[in-house]
C-alpha cells in the first residue's frame, strides 16, 4: 500500500480538478456550438475529427497563432493582467468543491476534495466576486468606451445579483448550520434515514440561486457585459489572440463551477439515491469489505456529481440559445425589486419552518 | 384604413401574474427549443452528401452531336440573336469534302464561344436552336476560376465528347444501357 501524506493527496486532487476544469471548459466550447446547432436544426462543427471532436484543438491553435493586439493608449500591464485575473479566479473557486465521498487505501481515508475549509461556501463567493475585477480591469485598460461600458455593466450586474444569490444561500445555511460544502453535501443524505436533497426544501431558493448564477457567469439572458448588438464585444472588444481565449475560457470554467456549486448545494452533490442501501447490500449479500464497497459508492457518486454538473452546463447552454437578452433596466429591476425581496421572503419562510420544526 | 380582414384588434391589458413571473413563458420557450433539438437536421454535409439538382435546372451549355457523332450545330446564329445577355459568339465555316463524318450540315461553327460570366442561364438559346444542338445541362455548373478569360468556353469545352458513355439526351446523362445501344449504332455505321 502506498502511504500518502494528506498534503500529497490534496495536491493530486487539486491537480486533477485543475486539469478537469480546463478539459471541461475546452469541450464546453465544442458543446456550446453543437447544442446551439442542434437547437437550430443544424449539426454544428463536424469536420475536425470524428463528430468534430478535435474542433477545440483547432480553435486553440487559431487562438494561439492570432495576432496579439494592444490598442493605442491602453494600460499594457493592466491589459494583460485583466484576463489573467479572470482565469485565476475562475480556476481557484473549484478547489473547495467536494467531488466525491471518502476513498480508502489501506489505513488512509481521503476525501475527493481539494481543500476542506469550514468556510467553503464563503471561499467560493469571495473568489467569484474577485472575478469581476478581471472583467473590470480588462475593460478599463482597453481605453475603449465600449469596453468600459461593458466592464461597468459587469460590475454593477455582479454586485446586484450577488446580493440575491447570497440571500438565497442563507436559507440553505440556516438549515445546514455550516458553510462547509462537504458538510452540506453529507447532510443531504444520511444513512438509514429518509432524507431529501435541498432542492425539495428550497425550491424558491434554488430558482433565485440559479437565476443569479446565470447573471454571475454573464450568460444569456444576462450577458449584457458582452452583448455584441450594443457594445461590439463589451469588455473584450479590444482583446485578441489567447487573451480573448482566456476570457472565454474563464467564462466556461465559471459555468462549470456554478454548476458544481448548484449540484452540491441543492442536488445532493455526490450523493445518489439508495447509496447506503447499495453499500450494505454489497457487504451483507456479496461479502464485500466495507471499505471497498464504500470506494465503489464514492466512484459512482463522483460520476453522479459530474452527471449533475453536465446537466446544469447543458441547461446553461439550452437557456442561452432560447432566451433573448434582457434590457439593462429590466435586468436591474429583476435583480433589485423581484429577486432580493423574494430571497428575503424565502429566508422568512425557511426560518418559520425551522422554528416550527417542519424542516431542519 | 383596412386592407385585409385579417387585422387583429390588440388590447393592452395589464399582464397577469403568470406573465409577470416570466417563468411559464421561459419554460414554454425552452420546450420549443428542446423539440427542435430532436428534430431532423436541415444540414447537407456537402462533400460527402450532394443535394440533387432539380431536373429542370439549367447549368453549363453543351453542343450536341447527332447519333452518328457529327456536330449538330450549323452556325445559324439564332442562339446568339436570342441571347439576352449577348454571351454567345460564333464564326461560321463551310464544310469541306471529306468532313461529312464530322459535321452534319454543310455549314458548321468554326468557333463557338459562350461567355459564362455574361450568361444568365435563361435557356433561350436552347429554345431558339432549330437543330437541337445547344442544351443547358441540368447536372453541371460553371465552376469558379481565377481568370476572367477562363470563363469564355470554346468548342473544346462545349462540344459533347464522342464516347457514348459521356453523351447525354436533352442534357440528361445516358444510362449505361442507352450508351450501349448508341455504341452498337455507331459500330454499324460505315466509317
Amino acid at each position: 500500500m502506498i502511504e500518502l501524506p494528506a498534503l500529497g493527496w490534496q495536491s493530486i486532487v487539486i491537480f486533477v480538478v485543475f486539469a478537469l476544469s480546463l478539459l471541461i471548459a475546452t469541450y464546453c466550447t465544442y458543446a456550446e456550438r453543437v447544442i446551439a446547432a442542434f437547437l437550430q436544426d443544424r449539426v454544428g462543427p463536424d469536420r475536425a475529427g470524428p463528430y468534430g471532436l478535435l474542433q477545440p484543438l483547432a480553435d486553440a491553435v487559431k487562438m494561439f497563432t492570432k495576432e496579439e493586439f494592444f490598442p493605442g493608449g491602453a494600460n499594457k500591464a493592466l491589459f494583460i493582467f485583466g484576463p489573467c485575473l479572470a482565469m485565476i479566479t475562475a480556476l481557484m473557486s473549484s478547489a473547495v468543491i467536494p467531488f466525491g465521498n471518502n476513498v480508502s487505501f489501506g489505513n488512509n481515508a481521503f476525501f475527493l476534495q481539494g481543500i476542506e475549509v469550514n468556510v467553503g461556501m464563503l471561499w467560493v463567493f469571495g473568489v467569484v466576486s474577485l472575478g469581476v475585477y478581471g472583467v473590470m480591469i480588462g475593460g478599463w485598460a482597453s481605453n475603449n468606451k465600449f469596453s468600459l461600458l461593458g466592464a461597468v455593466r459587469a460590475a454593477s450586474q455582479n454586485i446586484s445579483y450577488e446580493l440575491a444569490m447570497g440571500m438565497a444561500l442563507i436559507a440553505v445555511l440556516m438549515m445546514s448550520g455550516t458553510l462547509s460544502l462537504r458538510e452540506i453535501t453529507l447532510q443531504q443524505s444520511v444513512a438509514g434515514e429518509w432524507h431529501f436533497w435541498n432542492i425539495v426544501k428550497q425550491p424558491l431558493g434554488f430558482i433565485i440561486f440559479c437565476v443569479c448564477a446565470f447573471a454571475e457567469t454573464n450568460r444569456t439572458p444576462f450577458d449584457l457585459p458582452e452583448c455584441e448588438t450594443e457594445l461590439v464585444g463589451g469588455y473584450h472588444t479590444e482583446y485578441s489572440s489567447m487573451k480573448l481565449g482566456l476570457y472565454l475560457f474563464a467564462e466556461y470554467i465559471n459555468i462549470f463551477v456554478a454548476s458544481a456549486v448548484m449540484s452540491v448545494l441543492y442536488f445532493g452533490g455526490f450523493n445518489f439515491p439508495f447509496q447506503y442501501e447499495l453499500r450494505d447490500w454489497l457487504v451483507s449479500n456479496h461479502g464485500w469489505e466495507l471499505a471497498s464497497a464504500q470506494n465503489l459508492i464514492t466512484v459512482l457518486g463522483t460520476v453522479g456529481l459530474f452527471a449533475k454538473i453536465f446537466g446544469f452546463i447543458f441547461f446553461f447552454m439550452w437557456v442561452r440559445w432560447t432566451l433573448p437578452r434582457f434590457r439593462y433596466d429590466q435586468l436591474m429591476r429583476l435583480g433589485w425589486t423581484i429577486l432580493i425581496p423574494l430571497a428575503v421572503l424565502n429566508i422568512l419562510i425557511t426560518g418559520g419552518l425551522i422554528l416550527f420544526g417542519v424542516i431542519q | 384604413m383596412q386592407l385585409t380582414n385579417r387585422a387583429k384588434k390588440l388590447e393592452k391589458k395589464p399582464m397577469t401574474l403568470a406573465e409577470r413571473a416570466y417563468l411559464p413563458a421561459i419554460f414554454q420557450g425552452l420546450s420549443i427549443t428542446m423539440r427542435h433539438f430532436f428534430m431532423k437536421k436541415a444540414t447537407v454535409r456537402y462533400p460527402e452528401e450532394v443535394r440533387p439538382f432539380s431536373p429542370v435546372f439549367r447549368g453549363l451549355h453543351v453542343l450536341k452531336r447527332d447519333e452518328q457523332g457529327r456536330e449538330r450545330c450549323t452556325a445559324c446564329g439564332l442562339c446568339a440573336v436570342a441571347c439576352p445577355a449577348e454571351a454567345i459568339t460564333m464564326v461560321a465555316g463551310e464544310r469541306k469534302k471529306g468532313e461529312e463524318h464530322l459535321y452534319r450540315e454543310e455549314k458548321y461553327a468554326i468557333s463557338y464561344e459562350v461567355n459564362m460570366l455574361r450568361c444568365i442561364f435563361c435557356g433561350l438559346c436552347e429554345e431558339a436552336c432549330p437543330k437541337a444542338a445547344v442544351y443547358l445541362q441540368p447536372d453541371k455548373i460553371a465552376p469558379p476560376r481565377y481568370e476572367r478569360d477562363e470563363f469564355i468556353y470554346g468548342k473544346d469545352r462545349l462540344v459533347e465528347p464522342v464516347s457514348p458513355d459521356a453523351r447525354s439526351v436533352r442534357g440528361i446523362q445516358l444510362t449505361p444501357e442507352q450508351a450501349d445501344s448508341l455504341r452498337n449504332k455507331l459500330a454499324q455505321q460505315p466509317a
